[in-house]
């Protein structure tokens, strides 16, 4: 069950259209590649605006792709007829960071978490149980979303993802809008119900700790496209592209014995309509030399991992 | 806070919502309960046939006045008829053809309106310009248009009354459908593997039922007015049938020696338009504020 | 310029839907000489308009002979008088105009003080007192509305003609009648549009500035203000002609309106005809004009559709 996507691109249009001028228009992911194994968890990391949101949403077709296609199993999935669209959400469901705009505030739990067997005219599952699965007491069910908490929302959300028995999850920042404590309880969660069902995740969010925590491999991504992809371990012990070290040196360590280091200033990200020439990080990176502001780098294999940067050498 | 626990509550107490809305809207509701009593009963409780002829009785005056008796208790026509029974029989074609004309212009609009918002471009423009002109013509002078082109026949009379005000419901569902959309629940739902018209039925119209309902609310009174208005200059509901505005077209002739044949339909529209108006202010304040006019 | 451009394209595409719709409407009924013209008229002027409209062409031809004619003003013959169509309506403007003028005047008049009285001392008694009036304005149907004055003012106390339109003294009460309810309407829409100047933050500089009240009101509140009551306004004249068909007809007040009335109880299609074209015209008139008058005292319409950003 492994999910390929290759060569993702999708740009939007901004401004204001006029008579005889084109619309402008900018990539907000530009040429994405990866492969994503089947049980695993793939993390992608990035500031906000970098594209994974509109990453995650072309994996799963809910906007078009300008350019790429994405695979489940060797078998296309991009670009496919409305109806066979349908269909495959049983396989690929998504997981949103904002769990109280995802519901509907009309209907109860319940009538939610039976909603998706009910589209695809499935026979309906035991709520209670479903809701049981993602650690809620079966009570809540004729609950209203505004009775919940955000923790048990969200909860509500993984467990309508999971009524149709997806293959592969896409949790867009599932727990950025929730308290820590919280946080952690949700992450132990999708971990368990990937240990017991074998779910593929593909985990978007901002916040190394947790992507450190919960994913297997991660991709950085920056103003659109992967500047670095890596196994945790590798990343976390050697990063090589100069973006992640930056990202790295930002998260505060939770251990006060260590002297504090200044992250390196790094100032804030350019306008993705106008992206720098050559390198897109160049104007941040402290080591930039000539050929980053001219020669855009390639994303380079380097045994088992792979780099967008001129200066990376294999460790 | 009381509006959300009136919306929200699954149990209400009758009692507690009496007690916090003010007199002027409960004596408007209880009126209007009458009325739609009356336009489903009017055949029932009409103490005479309606269009029943007593020449003997003629233009007896209603009770307080010198010569009314008890037998016609708002008193007769010209011709003798029981102007109770009529006024009940008036009232019940009346409310029906405006509850029929609100909600066929209220189905036709929210369709439409949900058409334009779920299709765009040439759709879009082309439903939101028949709103805009629909909304420039002066719709009762067309109607008087079409009923002498097409001449008056009541399958005529009751489309003129459908596309009567339909133009508000559109551009209001346009515009709560396509912020609707956007909201997460129905990208969710989307997501989930769902036909655009199951998110619109199941989620979205459920969503935006509330303001629709007020709009409904408040096109009535007018509806009412429209239908009245052309039965008063003889173009609407005709002979033997009869309506408030018909009553109030042929007591209008009356008017030195039988007053009370134009007043008693005149103050009957007259109620039920003011009654409908103060509920369908009060329902925009309670349900969404920000529409208030 | 390019929006001005638009709103006549838009203006004209209007006109030309109305007389389409209007052409179509009438072949499909029938020989429209038998619509348009009288029935016992002689066969020489039913040949001659059946040139004239070009009945034995194709219909592409016929359509076009048809919007040549109404360009010219030849919009056929009264059933009942055997008179030209645009002339018998043409006679009847003047009477028409006087009363809604009349009646738009009273009920600016009334209605955009007490609405910005109402705004200005937001839920005071004055306030409800107000409002409340024009809720009953605004629900009383000026059929019953006219009626009752008349009941009032020429059979109680005799003091005014209840039909015609000799005197001023006739146009009183029809005016007052038409004006009432829009005197209403606007009190409802000043206020609301009024209050929502009033709690905009350069209001509340003005009155830091030590502005008084009567400058605040004229020269910040009332300029801001009017924006949305134009709009409205252009809306209306067509609800104000649809109001005086029914204030010509309860107070025989020689107008369009009632000639209308008649002509559509008698079926003069031509009369009909002729009173719908005009009525579109006069419509998408007094549409582009409000848009105009909008654009005059909005800049911002100008500025958003003639610049482009950037």
């Amino acid at each position: 069950m492994s999910l390929v996507a290759t060569d993702l691109a999708r740009s939007f249009a901004y401004g204001r259209k006029g008579l005889f001028r084109r619309q402008a228009t900018f990539f907000a992911v530009d040429g994405v590649s990866l492969t994503i194994e089947a049980g695993k968890t793939h993390g992608i990391v990035g500031e906000s605006g970098c594209g994974k949101s509109t990453l995650a949403k072309l994996l799963l077709g809910l906007i078009a792709l300008d350019r790429g296609m994405v695979a489940l199993n060797g078998e296309q999935i991009s670009d496919v007829s409305e109806a066979r669209w349908r269909a495959l959400r049983q396989r690929v469901q998504l997981v949103y960071q904002d769990a109280a705009g995802a519901l509907d505030p009309r209907l109860p739990v319940r009538a939610q978490v039976e909603e998706p067997l009910a589209i695809h005219g499935l026979p309906l599952a035991d709520a209670e149980e479903a809701l049981e699965a993602v650690g809620l007491s079966g009570r809540l069910a004729d609950r209203y979303p505004h009775e919940m908490s955000g923790g048990q929302l969200q909860r509500v959300v993984i467990a309508r993802a999971l009524a149709l028995k997806p293959d592969v999850l896409v949790l867009d920042e599932p727990v950025s809008a929730l308290d820590v404590s919280i946080q952690a309880q949700i992450v132990n969660l999708l971990l368990d119900l990937q240990r017991d069902r074998g779910l593929t995740y593909l985990f978007v969010s901002h916040d190394l700790s947790v992507v450190h925590h919960i994913s297997d491999r991660i991709s950085v991504m920056y103003l659109g496209q992967i500047v670095e992809e890596a196994s945790r371990d590798a990343l976390f012990s050697n990063p090589l592209h100069p973006y992640t070290k930056a990202l790295m040196a930002a998260v505060p360590d939770p251990d006060p014995r260590k002297p504090r280091t200044a992250a390196p200033k790094v100032g804030d990200p350019p306008n993705p309509a106008f992206p720098p020439s050559g390198c897109r990080y160049h104007p941040r990176c402290p080591m930039a030399e000539d050929r980053c502001r001219t020669t855009p780098p390639e994303l380079r294999d380097m045994g088992g991992r792979r780099v967008a940067c001129h200066l990376a050498e294999v460790a | 806070m009381s509006a959300t626990g009136l919306i929200t509550g699954r149990r209400w107490a009758p009692v507690r919502v009496m007690a916090q809305t003010p007199i002027g809207v409960v004596l408007a509701a209880g009126f209007m309960v009458v009325m739609f009593f009356v336009m489903i009963f009017a055949k029932v409780i009409q103490p005479y046939e309606f269009d029943y002829i007593d020449l003997l009785a003629r233009m007896a005056p209603p009770i307080p006045l010198e010569g009314s008796t008890w037998a016609h208790p708002v008193g007769t026509d010209t011709l003798g008829r029981d102007l109770m029974s009529r006024l009940l029989v008036g009232t019940q074609t009346s409310m029906l053809l405006a509850l029929l004309g609100t909600c066929l212009g209220a189905v036709l609009g929210v369709a439409l309106g949900f058409l334009a918002a779920h299709k765009g471009r040439l759709w879009d423009e082309v439903i939101m310009g028949l709103v805009d002109f629909q909304a420039a013509m002066p719709w009762f002078i067309v109607a008087l248009a079409i009923l002498a082109f097409l001449g008056n026949s009541m399958l005529i009379f009751i489309a003129i009354m459908a596309l009567y005000g339909w133009e508000t419901y559109a551009r209001i569902t346009r515009g709560l459908v396509l912020s609707a959309r956007e909201q997460g629940y129905a990208l969710a739902v989307r997501g989930l593997g769902a036909r655009a018209r199951w998110v619109y039925l199941r989620h979205i119209l459920p969503n935006i039922a509330g303001p629709l309902l007020v709009q409904l609310t408040v096109n009535f009174p007018s509806t009412i007015l429209f239908e009245t208005s052309l039965s008063f200059l003889g173009l609407g509901i005709r002979p033997p049938m009869t309506s408030l505005g018909q009553m109030l077209g042929e007591g209008r002739d009356y008017l030195i020696n039988a007053w009370w044949l134009a007043v008693v339909p005149g103050l009957t529209i007259f109620l039920i338009t003011l009654c409908m108006s103060i509920l369908g202010d009060w329902l925009r304040s309670k349900l969404d504020p920000s529409l208030e006019a | 310029m390019r929006w001005a451009a638009i709103k006549i394209a838009r203006a004209g595409i209007t006109m030309w839907l109305v007389v389409t719709f209007v052409f179509f409407v009438l072949r499909i009924s029938g020989d429209p000489t038998y619509m348009l013209l009288p029935d016992d008229i002689d066969e020489a002027t039913r040949d001659f308009y059946r040139r004239l409209w070009g009945l034995d062409k194709p219909l592409m031809t016929q359509y076009w002979s048809y919007l040549k004619a109404l360009s010219q003003g030849d919009f056929g013959i009264s059933f009942r008088n055997n008179l030209d169509a645009f002339d018998l309506v043409m006679e009847r403007v003047p009477k028409t105009l006087l009363l809604t003028t009349t009646a738009l005047a009273i009920s600016l008049a009334i209605g955009i003080p007490l609405g910005i009285l109402a705004a200005l001392y937001r839920d005071s008694w004055l306030d409800r007192g107000v409002m409340a009036v024009a809720v009953f304005g605004f629900s009383m149907p000026n059929f019953f509305l006219g009626i009752l004055l008349i009941l009032f003012f020429s059979l109680n106390l005799r003091i005014l003609p209840s039909s015609g339109s000799g005197t001023w003294a006739h146009l009183i009460m029809p005016a007052a009648t038409l004006g009432i309810s829009f005197a209403a309407q606007f009190a409802r829409y000043t206020r609301s549009s009024m209050i929502d100047v009033l709690s905009k933050p350069y209001m509340r500089t003005a009155r830091s500035k030590g502005a008084g009240l009567a400058r605040r009101v004229n020269l910040h509140a009332l300029p801001n203000a009017s924006v949305p009551i134009v709009t409205i306004l252009g809306f209306k004249i067509g609800e104000l002609i649809g109001g005086a068909v029914i204030t010509e007809t309860v107070f025989a007040w020689p107008g369009i309106g009632r000639l209308l009335t008649n002509a559509v109880d008698t079926r003069d299609l031509a009369v009909v005809q002729c009173i719908m074209i005009l009525l579109a015209l006069t419509m998408v008139t007094a549409n582009a004009i409000t848009d105009l008058i909008y654009g005059w005292i909005d800049p911002r319409v100008r500025v958003g559709a003639g610049a482009s950003q950037k």
